[in-house]
């Protein structure tokens, strides 16, 4: 293991394309690769890697980058690529085809404004507008968190008891382009991590099905619920890729999510992606002054972790949650998935603050605002806006 | 995962099967069968956008093909094809991957997804069956349909000359491109011996009549494409490499009425004969000077894909 100074998309390249070797043995790997920022330094770091049994294909959109991983992963190889914002909306078409076809493919979502008006800073909307294209989706705190979640997404995906695409987001800029210290793995640790890449339906000239076709309401109904059945056995697949990762890297990374300080408080701050690091900054600082707040760095989105999130915030009496996203007309989408989790349970007050959307910088001072306005609420309202910039 | 199954997943010899769903004439069924005769016994993997060429394959979980297919995204089949030509090179995997697509993911859609991989030279053979409309969706027009023709979208007839596919993925400098017509089936299975002797991307334009959406009678699509390739309005000729020409078959005369009267779509009051006529004069004095200009002569090899 290497202890390195490296960016977000530094680590994140490098790990996909020890990912990608790692099934030099079996089919190989592919990439579709297209830039954009904040995501570009992934792709170029891939397009100059020199793979056993792979290529990067530097197609002419995005559109066509998941269309060559879908190919790819049609033909049995491990495929994976990375995008941001309007390169994830163009791609959209081909992002719900590679979960409908049951595609273990990986990308990276570097987290970036959807445009107009033209932004390339933070913002979660661009990869929660494709929460219901069949991917599993993780959000990532840190660099080291995104080095440990993009090789347990190889093994999720793969898994024969889930075979979906996965997703990992991770905020632009924040991430993407700040060095960290980051343990980075050997490749012969991820040949021992990753087993060899093996999907069931690749096509085969010895058999030849056709895959994707026309299908009649009872039959695409059953594939549907195929899907939900396989999101469903996420946590349990994601528990034993933590335990394996454990024997051998020697740390353990992530769950679902990672409930701290939870057990004694009253008030709970709910965030993701690097908002949670200042989320507890804060916490731990208020902890000094007697004050018991929790917070719950939510990770996995899809499948949403019922369980593990109704387990930890059933029985407070105030959360909050931060979303940097916003559904236009409804509310941060974290809060809408929160609100109908915690259905029935004694949460008296439930507030969702939209904060830090286009990047805005949510410093130790605005998430202090938004507790100080938590710890003092009696009722919860509609979704607040806390614009950090005013 | 039934995403998975097909129920007639055991091995059939041909690529199309008895009982698909092509309507009665359509010159896919003939296109599909002179491929596997072209082929010689090679088992194709096809990549099939939105188009009748996937509602060939009939309701899940039966298939009308007897080889693997991925029914890919409307503008996607160059771009998926891509994928699994790649991962069979890397497996030294020799079986061609062929687009099976029609004028709508040609011409219109796929025109971005299909000049790329072009660009790129992949190892893909790309047939396009022109049946110069939106079939599946009904019959709305396209860039393919030509200039006079009804189309459910164009009911006074087309204003719009019909783009030139081959000028496009020729300037590509593709190595291989070339014409297909169901009626001269020893030039189609000799282009698809070619093509499949080629490595790189290979372009094939096949018109591919469509009695449901022209207003023919099923009976005589055959002699359609026969009379379209003798009136010169489709010529047969081969492009190597983007700059070797060679013509198969030259017209002998044959009046466009035989080809136009007998397709209800040229019924349109715009539909103007003498123009469409002065337009193949146009068009084979230009195939002619780049004949002559720059001759296809003996046997040719096109430009090997290069990777890095
Ligand atoms: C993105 C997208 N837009 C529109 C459609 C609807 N659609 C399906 S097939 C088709 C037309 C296909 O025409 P063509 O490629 O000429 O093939 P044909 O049906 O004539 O065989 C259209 C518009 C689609 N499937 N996907
Ligand atoms: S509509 Fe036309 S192209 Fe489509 S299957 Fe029928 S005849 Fe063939």
């Amino acid at each position: 293991m290497a202890r390195e100074l490296i960016t977000g998309n530094g680590a994140a390249g490098y790990v996909l394309a020890q990912a990608g070797e790692a099934n030099r043995s079996a089919r190989g790997c592919c990439c579709g690769a297209y830039p954009i920022t904040p995501q570009t330094e992934i792709i170029e770091y891939l397009r100059g890697f020199e793979f056993a049994k792979g290529r990067v294909v530097p197609v002419e959109s995005e559109h066509s980058a998941m269309a060559v991983c879908i190919g790819a992963s049609l033909g049995g190889a491990r495929a994976f690529t990375a995008s941001s914002a309007n390169g994830l909306a163009y791609m959209a078409e081909n992002v719900f085809a590679a979960g409908y076809f049951r595609l273990p493919i990986v990308m990276i979502a570097v987290n970036r404004t959807l445009g107009p008006p033209w932004n390339i800073w933070a913002d979660q909307g661009d990869s929660l507008a494709l929460r219901d294209a069949a991917w599993v989706q993780f959000y990532v705190e840190s660099h080291q968190e995104l080095v440990d979640t993009i090789l347990m997404a190889f093994r999720i995906a793969e898994d024969s008891r889930v075979m979906l695409p996965v997703m990992v987001c991770m905020d632009g800029f924040i991430v993407s382009h700040t060095q960290m210290v980051v343990d980075l793995p050997e490749q012969q640790q991820v040949d021992a991590y990753l087993p060899t890449c093996s999907i069931p339906h690749r096509l085969n000239v010895d058999r030849p099905a056709t895959v994707g076709g026309l299908a009649w309401p009872r039959e695409t109904e059953h594939m549907r619920h195929e899907i939900q059945q396989a999101m469903e056995r996420v946590p349990a697949v994601l528990e034993e890729a933590r335990g394996e990762f454990e024997q051998v890297f020697g740390r353990r990374p992530h769950g679902v999510m990672s409930a701290e300080y939870v057990d004694e408080a009253e008030t709970v701050v709910v965030a993701s992606n690097t908002i949670a690091r200042t989320v507890r900054n804060v916490i731990e600082q208020r902890r000094v002054g007697g004050e018991a707040i929790g917070l719950v760095s939510a990770k996995l989105f899809r499948p949403f972790p019922r369980d593990a999130i109704r387990a930890a915030l059933h029985d407070k009496r105030r959360v909050a949650v931060l979303d940097r996203n916003h559904s236009p007309g409804s509310g941060g989408i974290f809060w809408q998935e929160i609100a109908a989790t915690l259905q029935g349970c004694d949460v008296e007050v439930l507030q969702d603050y939209v904060v830090g959307l286009g990047g805005g910088d949510v410093t130790p001072d605005v998430v202090n605002r938004i507790i100080d306005d938590l710890v003092k609420r009696e009722t919860s309202a509609e979704p607040v806006w806390e614009e950090v910039t005013a | 995962m039934s995403i998975a199954l097909t129920t007639a997943d055991q091995p059939c010899e041909h690529i199309l099967r008895a009982g698909n769903t092509n309507c009665a004439g359509c010159g896919m069924s003939l296109g599909l069968q002179l491929l596997e005769q072209g082929l010689d016994g090679a088992r194709p993997t096809l990549a099939i956008p939105a188009c009748c060429g996937i509602v060939t394959a009939g309701a899940f979980p039966t298939s009308g093909y007897g080889v693997p297919v991925a029914a890919t995204t409307f503008a996607s089949s160059a771009a998926v094809a891509t994928g699994l030509s790649t991962i069979a090179e890397l497996n030294e995997e020799t079986e061609p991957v062929i687009c099976w697509a029609g004028d709508g993911g040609t011409y219109d859609i796929g025109l971005a997804t299909l000049s790329a991989a072009a660009e790129r030279n992949e190892n893909i053979i790309y047939i396009c069956y022109d049946n110069e409309i939106y079939g599946n969706t009904g019959g709305q027009r396209s860039s393919a349909t030509p200039e006079g023709v009804r189309t459910t979208t164009t009911p006074k007839g087309k204003c719009e000359v019909k783009k030139d596919i081959m000028r496009i993925m020729t300037a590509h400098r593709i190595p291989y491109a070339a014409t297909l017509s169901i009626a001269h089936r020893e030039d189609f299975l000799q282009k698809i011996r070619t093509a499949a002797a080629t490595r790189g991307f290979r372009f094939l334009l096949l018109l591919s009549p469509c009695p449901t959406g022209w207003k023919s009678e099923p009976d005589e699509s055959v002699d359609l494409i026969e009379y379209a390739v003798r009136c010169g309005l489709f010529p047969l000729y081969e492009v190597f490499d983007g700059e070797r020409y060679r013509v198969n078959v030259r017209p002998d005369g044959t009046p466009l009425e035989e080809y136009t009267s007998r397709q209800r779509r040229y019924t349109s009051a715009d539909v103007d004969l003498g123009h469409l006529q002065s337009e193949i004069l146009k068009q084979w004095r230009l195939l002619d000077g780049l004949c002559n200009a720059f001759p296809a002569e003996g046997k040719m090899a096109g430009r090997a894909p290069k990777r890095n």
